[in-house]
């Protein structure tokens, strides 16, 4: 029987926000990890074979068992190696609030936020009051605290920090976070300061260029 | 110790996510005071426990309102380890394995609930049972793996999985009679099907999931609140 390799595999996509916050989270942690770009038209045996359920990245492969799902990969990076931080808090109350946030941006943030890239501009007005509500939700969340971990740079910025590289093409679409959401906006530019955050997000402008591109392949056409 | 003052659950006793809570509290032998809410016209403490979804269930510890059913799970799990047994497995590595199916189910499940326990037309209905049956074979599969020949997906004991998929099991029996279909079929999903039995029987399970007549006598009540989800939150 074949021996599992050892080390650290991430599978993933420049683009994803999923991907993102697995990078951002080794970073946290300082893992050393082999990145796989994913080709999302051809995708591996490996992918295939890591997540055959959902068959979608990111997939971590750590000494050869893969962990699937972005939040879950975050959790278990958090609990399997140690760092200098904690992703998530010890106390049961604060884990489960940490929690309750990060879901919020998956169940509202993408898909709004996903939704509003591939509208046709008749429902945009509708779809941008509609993420803007979302966008102040988290706001009222953050208040005045440094990050939504308060101190500590925890789980909940991980799971939105990877949209704040959305700002700038929501503001081609009429939505701008800085004039909406001014403490959101503020919190997007202090989490650039941290290295994990600022090696694993691209440049807005990056964005917003696939954006006009796809927008062009399937929106417009 | 928690008394039973320190722990509320605000819910109603249809709702398997609303089940999930009580059968964890009831694994940890916590005591609790249940609150049935009117799903018409929500009380003012469920309003406030829960502003962001105005949904049940809510688990209320000490003043302190924690959201999402398997959320509250794990925390049940977390801030009672010493209580009962775990609920989630102690490896880092089998937990993320519990977390994906447990995400799964739910990604799977629930959608089909307003068909099936609703009214629809047959095609409709027969899309549903087999996006059903699709699951149910893939879960099928994962008990095999997961419980290593164990009564449970947890292994000896009801787990995350268990609880997970097992608050279910009112609905899919609901699902059986009115869209008249079978589900739990000993001949497709053998293993799930005797493992449902266990499950059931516990006694953290079984005064937790009301009988199927109840449900049915619900469907009415629970297709308003399909309704009511579908549309967008306010």
């Amino acid at each position: 029987m074949a021996v599992p390799e050892k080390g650290v595999k991430l599978l993933d996509f420049w683009m994803s926000p999923f991907g993102q916050r697995c990078r951002i989270a080794l970073a946290e942690k300082e893992v050393e990890y082999e990145y796989k770009e994913e080709d999302l038209s051809k995708k591996s045996d490996l992918l295939l074979k890591s997540n055959p359920v959902h068959k979608k990245i990111p997939v971590l492969i750590h000494d050869g068992k893969s962990i699937c799902e972005s939040l879950i990969i975050v959790e278990y990076i958090d609990e399997v190696f140690p760092g200098k931080t904690n992703i998530l808090p010890s106390d049961p109350y604060a884990r489960s609030h940490a929690r309750f946030w990060a879901d919020f941006v998956d169940k509202k943030v993408y898909d709004c936020g996903s939704k509003l890239f591939k509208s046709k501009s008749e429902a945009l007005e509708e779809l941008n009051k509609e993420f803007i509500c979302i966008l102040k939700t988290l706001e009222t969340e953050l208040g005045e605290k440094k990050y939504f971990g308060d101190d500590a740079f925890g789980l909940v910025d991980i799971a939105f920090a990877p949209f704040t590289s959305w700002f700038y093409t929501f503001e081609a679409l009429g939505l701008s976070v800085e004039k909406e959401c001014p403490k959101l906006a503020a919190w997007g530019n202090r989490i650039m300061e941290r290295e994990s955050v600022a090696k694993s997000l691209h440049e807005p402008t990056k964005i917003y260029d696939l954006f006009c591109e796809l927008r062009k392949k399937f929106v417009d056409a | 110790m928690a008394t039973k003052q320190d722990v509320k659950v605000l819910g109603w006793s249809a709702s398997p996510f609303v089940a999930r809570v009580r059968i964890a509290l009831n694994l940890k032998g916590i005591e609790y005071e249940f609150l049935n809410e009117d799903l018409g016209r929500k009380s003012d403490l469920l309003l406030k426990s829960n502003p962001v979804y105005k949904k049940v269930p809510v688990l209320i510890h000490g003043e302190k309102p924690v959201c999402e059913s398997l959320l509250i799970v794990q925390y049940i799990d977390e801030v009672w380890a010493a209580s009962g047994l775990p609920i989630l497995p102690a490896d880092a590595y089998d937990r993320a394995v519990a977390r994906f199916w447990a995400a799964y189910i739910d990604d799977k499940l629930p959608n089909q609930a307003p068909v099936l326990l609703g009214e629809a037309d047959e095609p409709t209905k027969a899309e549903a049972t087999q996006h059903m049956f699709a699951a149910l074979q893939q879960l099928e599969e994962v008990f095999e793996k997961c419980s290593e020949g164990k009564s449970f997906f947890g292994g000896n004991t009801i787990g995350y999985v268990d609880i997970t998929l097992g608050s279910y099991l009112g609905w899919m029996k609901a699902m059986e009679k009115i869209a008249g279909i079978k589900l739990l079929d000993e001949e497709k999903i053998p293993q799930l099907v005797k493992w449902a039995e266990r499950f059931c029987s516990s006694d953290a399970v079984k005064e937790v999931i009301p009988q199927v007549d109840q449900f049915v006598e619900f469907s009415k009540v629970l297709q308003a609140a399909f309704k009511a989800a579908a549309s967008p939150s306010n």
